[in-house]
């Protein structure tokens, strides 16, 4: 039996990689509520907003490569960053303005804005793809490690090492930054007050004087941020694909619901739900249950519950359980 | 202009487009979206039926049609040798113990006493059947992708005519749609659409992986065609009479061949085309179509009203994603290979949404031509946006790395078009080319 190798193995395999997808996921989910609460839609479009603002940051940091600018040991990336979200925010806003206002006005119902959203999606994925192809892109510099797996064995002495890469430590630290400056805006801010307003009731807070298409642009904005930075924080992590955006629309969406939609504090738990029981159920135990198994029962296999290409099948039981056992989601959501 | 007489002009127009095609490029492009034009129109009428009529939200289409791609490789091909010995049965009964292990888990879950103790109780039995199932499962499969994995290393098929897997992929698609509905009808139209979204997803995983079934990634090829009707392009070019008729129209007996052979598939395609037409149009036109629209214009007042929302829901939603398997079952044949990784959802889902809203939801017809149309502009986009970009790109020198990427780019000009197309029709006739009565 050996605890602390064990410990570390499952560290390195598990928590720290399913901490950084969850840290990615609450990001996108968020974003997700945010449109559901406000604009009472389901947005498909999101995986390909993500995809347009990763968009724009890898093409700002090979432009900052090129002009030799670099961020020390940080990826260029972050630097770039907030270029990438202005450059989605004009994209959202004008969307708005030429696509969904439209609807708003006509007071359409959910499911037409849903297959409106479609449209944009299509529009987008063309956009992405037309713009810088559809292929993987590569963007990340500065240093790969903050702790590498051999700086740890020869730190500690342990058989097992653990690295941390550097895009999952600042996923991590971005995604803490970005959710509570979200959570302070929306609790502490008079703009942030009346959009709860609004997503609790649209007439109450249309009585009471606030603007909703105030509200409406802001939510945008937000959204726009939240998703680049989603965005730029899986391409640093795994690299940039256009596709891939589009794939990780369902275990986002998986998320928003678990967490019940409507609600930022469902979005971030449903991201790290996800995240975690897709990690664990298609990791191959065998190491960490070596250590701690007693001398001589170690397993055979590999005790690997689901093959990894199985993943999305992990994020849909998980939704389909929640709905169908609670219906509004863990942290009370709303039902249109 | 008369209702009749413009749908009439509609139709003509897509079939002079198609027509010129024929004349300005080659036949054979014709035929090809003529051919693939028929089967978006069964896909159009399965959605239309589940969206048009009943207004369920189905995202999961592409898990359909590729259901109707696996029964066609799972009838029509020859069994491997040796494989069901090995372990074939293993797999069958590896999968029973599967469903009874969850079957037993939902017994526990309605008949017991809620409380700890079921809580248990059926944890132990997912438990305990998950692992009984893989100790069966995994050694099967090992023993059945160990024969000949070059050229087969699946359990093969039950070597029957390939015009019977059609209507099997129909009954794979139904089985498949009555467990998710059974199980997702509940939910909000929302939530219908992002677990149909993850079942698709599922499907195209489990056919992508399970190397068993169908070879997974390593695709299966040579599947035998409707012989009879269709032919084999080597067997046309060495018949006589063939050659003479070849001779008589002005072709030369290779073209001739290839176009006959497809213009056999547009023939048994447009034999089910229209007898799903006709089946759809006297549903929507009986009292279980009225009742069907009633249900989707107001839940509320025909549940009062004593209709059983739910189980029509499902019904409908059976009967829809069953005509979606047996166009996949049809689309298989025509390519003769069953490739996993070439099921992408803006294809074989999005796209058939587009097809069903810009031809007009709700109304049949409208789905047809909205298939055809949308197949035609998906194919014809692309050259023609390289076109427009050689167009744009005449003043510029040649060499410079702009002009290279706006050609290069042209072809991805296919999606954002698509959407404009959607959002164009949204928005100024949101009931579509052919509204519904």
């Amino acid at each position: 039996m050996d605890f602390l190798n064990a410990l570390v193995a499952l560290s390195n395999f598990v928590l720290v990689p399913a901490i950084a997808y969850g840290s990615q996921l609450a990001l996108g989910a968020l974003g997700v509520t945010l449109i559901y609460g406000i604009l009472r839609f389901s947005n498909f479009a999101h995986g390909d907003t993500m995809a347009f603002g990763a968009m724009i940051a890898v093409l700002v940091t090979w432009g900052l490569q090129a002009a030799g600018v670099s961020f020390g040991p940080l990826p260029t990336a972050l630097l770039a960053l907030p270029f990438a979200i202005l450059g989605c925010i004009v994209l959202v806003l004008i969307t708005d303005r030429l696509v969904y206002r439209f609807y708003r006005e006509q007071k359409a119902k959910p499911v037409i804005l849903v297959i409106v959203s479609m449209g944009v999606m299509f529009i987008m994925n063309g956009l992405v793809r037309f713009i810088i192809g559809p292929d993987d892109q590569r963007f990340s510099d500065g240093a790969r490690f903050i702790v590498s797996a051999r700086d740890f064995k020869a730190m500690t002495g342990l058989r097992e090492g653990l690295a941390i890469k550097t895009s999952q430590g600042i996923t991590v630290i971005v995604a803490v930054v970005a959710v509570a400056l979200l959570f302070w805006f929306l609790n502490k801010t008079r703009t942030g007050k009346s959009m709860r307003a609004y997503s609790d009731n649209e007439d109450l807070a249309l009585l009471s004087g606030i603007n909703p298409e105030r509200v409406v642009m802001i939510t945008w904005i937000i959204v726009a941020a939240l998703a680049t930075t989603a965005g730029v924080l899986y391409g640093l992590d795994k690299s940039f694909k256009p596709f891939v955006y589009f794939q990780l629309l369902l275990p986002i969406f998986a998320s928003a619901i678990v967490g019940g939609l409507g609600s930022p504090l469902g979005a971030i738990a449903g991201g790290f739900i996800i995240a975690f029981s897709e990690v664990t159920i298609t990791y191959a135990w065998k190491k960490v249950l070596t250590y701690l198994a007693p001398e001589g029962l170690e397993p055979s296999g590999l005790v690997q519950f689901l093959s990894t290409d199985y993943k999305f099948a992990v994020s849909f039981v998980i939704l389909l359980i929640v709905l169908l056992f609670k219906p509004t989601g863990l942290f009370k959501g709303k039902a249109v | 202009m008369t209702e009749p007489v413009k749908n009439t002009l509609l139709f003509a127009i897509v079939g002079g487009l198609i027509l010129l095609t024929g004349f300005t490029q080659s036949w054979n492009t014709a035929i090809l979206i003529l051919n693939m034009g028929l089967i978006s129109a069964i896909m159009a009428i399965g959605v239309n039926l589940q969206w048009g009529f009943a207004g369920l939200f189905n995202v999961g289409v592409m898990g359909f049609v590729a259901l109707g791609g696996l029964a066609v490789v799972l009838v029509s091909t020859p069994p491997t040798p040796g494989a069901w010995s090995a372990g074939g049965y293993g797999i069958v009964l590896a999968l029973l113990l599967g469903a009874a292990t969850v079957v037993a888990a939902v017994l526990v879950a309605t008949r017991m006493p809620k409380g700890r103790a079921q809580t248990l109780a059926i944890i132990a039995i997912l438990i305990v059947g998950f692992f009984v199932y893989r100790a069966v499962f995994d050694p099967s499969i090992a023993a059945v992708e160990a024969i000949d994995p070059a050229i087969a290393g699946n359990i093969g098929g039950l070597n029957l005519p390939v015009l019977l897997a059609w209507p099997a992929g129909g009954l794979l698609a139904a089985g498949a749609a009555w467990l998710i509905g059974k199980t997702a009808l509940g939910l909000r139209s929302d939530y219908l659409a992002i677990a149909t979204l993850g079942i698709a997803e599922i499907i195209i995983a489990v056919m992508k992986n399970e190397d068993w079934l169908a070879r997974g990634v390593k695709n299966v090829y040579g599947i035998p065609r409707p012989a009879p009707v269709v032919g084999y392009e080597v067997d046309l070019q060495q018949d006589p009479g063939f050659i003479a008729r070849a001779d008589w129209l002005g072709l030369d007996p290779v073209t001739a061949s290839t176009l006959s052979v497809k213009l056999g598939y547009s023939l048994l395609f447009m034999v089910v085309l229209l007898a799903l037409l006709w089946m759809a149009q006297m549903a929507l036109r009986s009292p279980w179509g009225r009742m069907m629209r009633a249900i989707r214009d107001n839940e509320v007042a025909a549940e009062a009203m004593g209709k059983d929302v739910t189980r029509r829901h499902l019904q409908i939603f059976v009967l829809g994603s069953a005509i979606c398997g047996i166009a996949g079952a049809m689309m298989t044949t025509l390519d003769g290979q069953l490739t996993p990784s070439a099921y992408q959802p803006l294809r074989f889902t999005f796209l058939v949404w587009v097809m069903v809203i810009v031809g007009g939801s709700g109304n049949n017809f409208g789905a047809v031509l909205g298939a055809f149309l949308i197949w035609f502009l998906w194919v014809q986009v692309e050259p023609i946006g390289l076109w427009l970009m050689n167009l744009i790109t005449t003043g510029m020198p040649d060499g410079s790395a702009l002009k290279s990427h706006l050609i290069d780019s042209a072809a991805h000009m296919r999606l954002f078009t698509m959407g404009l197309i959607l959002l164009l029709v949204l928005r100024f006739s949101p009931r579509g080319l052919i509204p519904e009565k």
